[in-house]
């Protein structure tokens, strides 16, 4: 069983309407949308949901109001700023603090420094897990809680449900949907994958964004390839960006055209294949042909 | 600032203003239009500095080109042990939230990418054996471009405390009157850290079912943070008529629409500001800039900032 994780850097570049038409293409595979703070394969891939979990990423802070006594020592001590004071409209500080969950993360400081106990340790949903059947193989995705934090935890696990699935289906590839940048959740996107194909645009940006994301997989060993979304906006830098790639051991997977279809297909909700025969789904299959060939040369 | 509310705003800008730009999905134009209001408020006589809080793949500085006067790192704390203070009695190992501690054998092993710096371990220790050491995980830098205070933050390769480059990089930031901190996509904590501090938030989104699905993530992040909020539609020629309806029914302002241009889509290609390149959109940044300010200070309470009592007379004058 093979993994390949499509990310790009930058955002916006079409990594879920490429990994969309993939989906579409080639054997049996799980999809698994990795962009947990903003998942959209579901929008297009019509997945119904067979199961639904709870993720709980971590515990959170909350204090008794009726126990605390109001010596702030909490408030002194926290780190990440989650814990205050509420202020009325006239000015006046209230007497006690509060702990604000969204940026509490976790770290029980307050509970373990209070005094008189009064700060309570609960473990927190911050999220929701799926795993789905669609039209082109199973498909695991999920939902972080708004404001929530640990989105690395959380799309580990949606590789590990994946890999359970694929195990047990028979499946020999699962294709990762990644998030942007080049941070935690990315980090666990790609960790242990067979390939990274990274999706950019013929812009300063894009080539800057993509560079930072191909330093990433170079730090992780990971073969990655590129392909120029849009190429035709600005065709000298597509030359430009595939050449600075090759340089780093990158190598380009195609190039695909700007065509307007590609949202047309989206406001339709569905793949750009799915709308009959056209340039630009033929570049975004030569594309997969490059990724297929790249996987089974290793 | 034209003829409404003129004397109004004056009154309203003796408190700076803290403008997050912020998007649920990536690519929709965040940084288009952080710059592009960055350089109007600058040419309306505004003192504005503009902050890369995007710190995973900052791009700012593709159009500011500013120069850079001072460098330094973004660092977060990370525990050492004094062995000899140390009897290895483990407490730490489980006082640690996040398993970046473990005690095998009386040793202290610290897995630093594990660590978020909360502090327990060292507070806690009952030898007082362990102290904080800093370490970087990225650079954050000064300058100034195109008469706009600039700072960056770059997250180094490999590292994952985003929020903390963030925080390194509005620390590093000044009084200036205006401040536009250009957010990184989605609605988790780098978005969080980044927005926490500002008095409004601009949500950049195009007409697509993407753009709309994130947008609704990124409304709900917003309102949990308790910002006021309006939207800027991007490519509003684009997809279909769903986010519009959205905004309508949810009753938020459409503070500016910018129509699917090629020519913007070349000039950010090649690295330049929209409304030095094409001067036709410069009047329509003022107008949005004017609106925004007057929908600012509508929507912000006023701030308990002291104000110098001769600056507030001439202020009202």
């Amino acid at each position: 069983m093979k993994e390949i994780a499509v990310i790009s850097g930058k955002g916006g570049t079409g990594k879920t309407s490429l990994t969309a038409a993939f989906a579409t293409l080639g054997g049996k595979k799980v999809l698994a949308d990795c962009d947990v703070d903003a998942a959209d394969l579901h929008l297009v891939l019509h997945p119904e949901i067979i199961r639904e979990e709870i993720f709980i990423g971590g515990s959170k802070a909350a204090i008794r109001e009726e126990d605390c006594t109001g010596c702030g020592l909490c408030a002194e001590h926290c780190r990440f700023r989650a814990i205050g004071y509420s202020v009325t409209t006239n000015g006046e500080q209230a007497e006690k603090p509060i702990i604000n969950p969204i940026f509490c993360e976790g770290c029980r400081l307050c509970a373990r420094l209070c005094p008189v106990e009064a700060i309570a340790f609960e473990p927190a949903e911050s999220g929701r897990l799926c795993v789905s059947g669609t039209p082109c193989g199973p498909m695991v995705h999920a939902r972080l809680g708004v404001a929530q934090g640990n989105s690395g935890k959380l799309v580990t696990l949606v590789r590990q449900e994946a890999r359970t699935i694929a195990e047990g289906e028979a499946c020999e590839l699962i294709i990762i949907d990644g998030p942007p940048g080049v941070g935690c959740p990315v980090i666990a996107s790609i960790t242990g994958v067979n390939l990274a194909l990274i999706v950019t645009e013929p812009t300063l940006s894009g080539r800057h964004d993509l560079m930072r994301a191909a330093e990433l997989t170079a730090h992780f060993r990971i073969p990655t390839l590129v392909c120029i979304n849009k190429w035709d906006i600005h065709p000298g830098m597509t030359e430009r960006i595939e050449k600075e790639a090759r340089d780093h051991d990158v190598l380009p997977a195609g190039r695909i055209r700007y065509d307007r279809l590609v949202t047309d297909a989206q406001v339709q909700r569905t793949n750009v294949l799915a709308c009959g025969d056209s340039a630009v789904g033929e570049d975004m299959k030569a594309v997969w042909r490059s990724v297929e060939s790249a996987l089974s040369n290793q | 600032m034209g003829g409404r509310g003129g004397g109004c705003l004056n009154e309203f800008m003796n408190n700076p203003l803290k403008i997050a730009v912020a998007s649920g999905k990536g690519g929709t134009g965040k940084t288009t239009i952080a710059v592009s209001l960055a350089l109007t408020a600058a040419a309306a006589g505004r003192t504005v500095q503009y902050l890369d809080c995007d710190v995973e793949e900052p791009n700012g500085h593709i159009f500011f080109k500013p120069q850079i006067h001072s460098r330094f790192p973004a660092m977060v704390a990370l525990p050492e042990v004094i062995k000899a203070q140390c009897n290895g009695c483990g407490d730490c190992a489980d006082i640690c939230a996040y398993n970046a501690i473990a005690v095998v054998r009386g040793q202290v092993l610290i897995f630093p990418e594990l660590c978020r710096g909360c502090g327990a371990c060292s507070l806690l220790c009952p030898k007082d054996a362990i102290v904080e050491i800093s370490r970087p995980v990225g650079n954050v830098e000064i300058g100034v471009g195109a008469g706009v205070a600039f700072v960056r933050g770059v997250l180094s390769i490999g590292q994952i405390m985003t929020p903390a480059v963030i925080a390194a990089v509005k620390g590093a930031g000044g009084d200036q009157e205006i401040t536009l901190l250009d957010c990184p996509p989605g609605t988790s904590c780098a978005v969080i850290e980044a927005v926490r501090d500002a008095d409004a938030v601009l949500l950049v989104t195009e007409p697509t079912p993407f753009g709309l699905h994130d947008l609704t993530l990124a409304v709900e992040m917003t309102r949990a943070l308790k910002k006021p909020f309006c939207v800027v539609l991007n490519r509003f020629d684009l997809g279909d008529d769903k986010t519009v309806a959205y905004c309508r029914e949810e009753n938020i302002p459409i503070i500016l629409s910018i129509p699917d241009d090629r020519r913007i889509a070349e000039a950010y290609a090649r690295g330049e500001a929209l409304t030095e390149v094409l001067p036709s959109y410069a009047p329509v940044f003022t107008d949005a800039w004017e609106r925004l300010l007057a929908w600012c200070e509508r929507q912000i309470p006023r701030k308990k900032v002291p104000v110098p009592l001769d600056q507030g007379k001439a202020a009202t004058s």
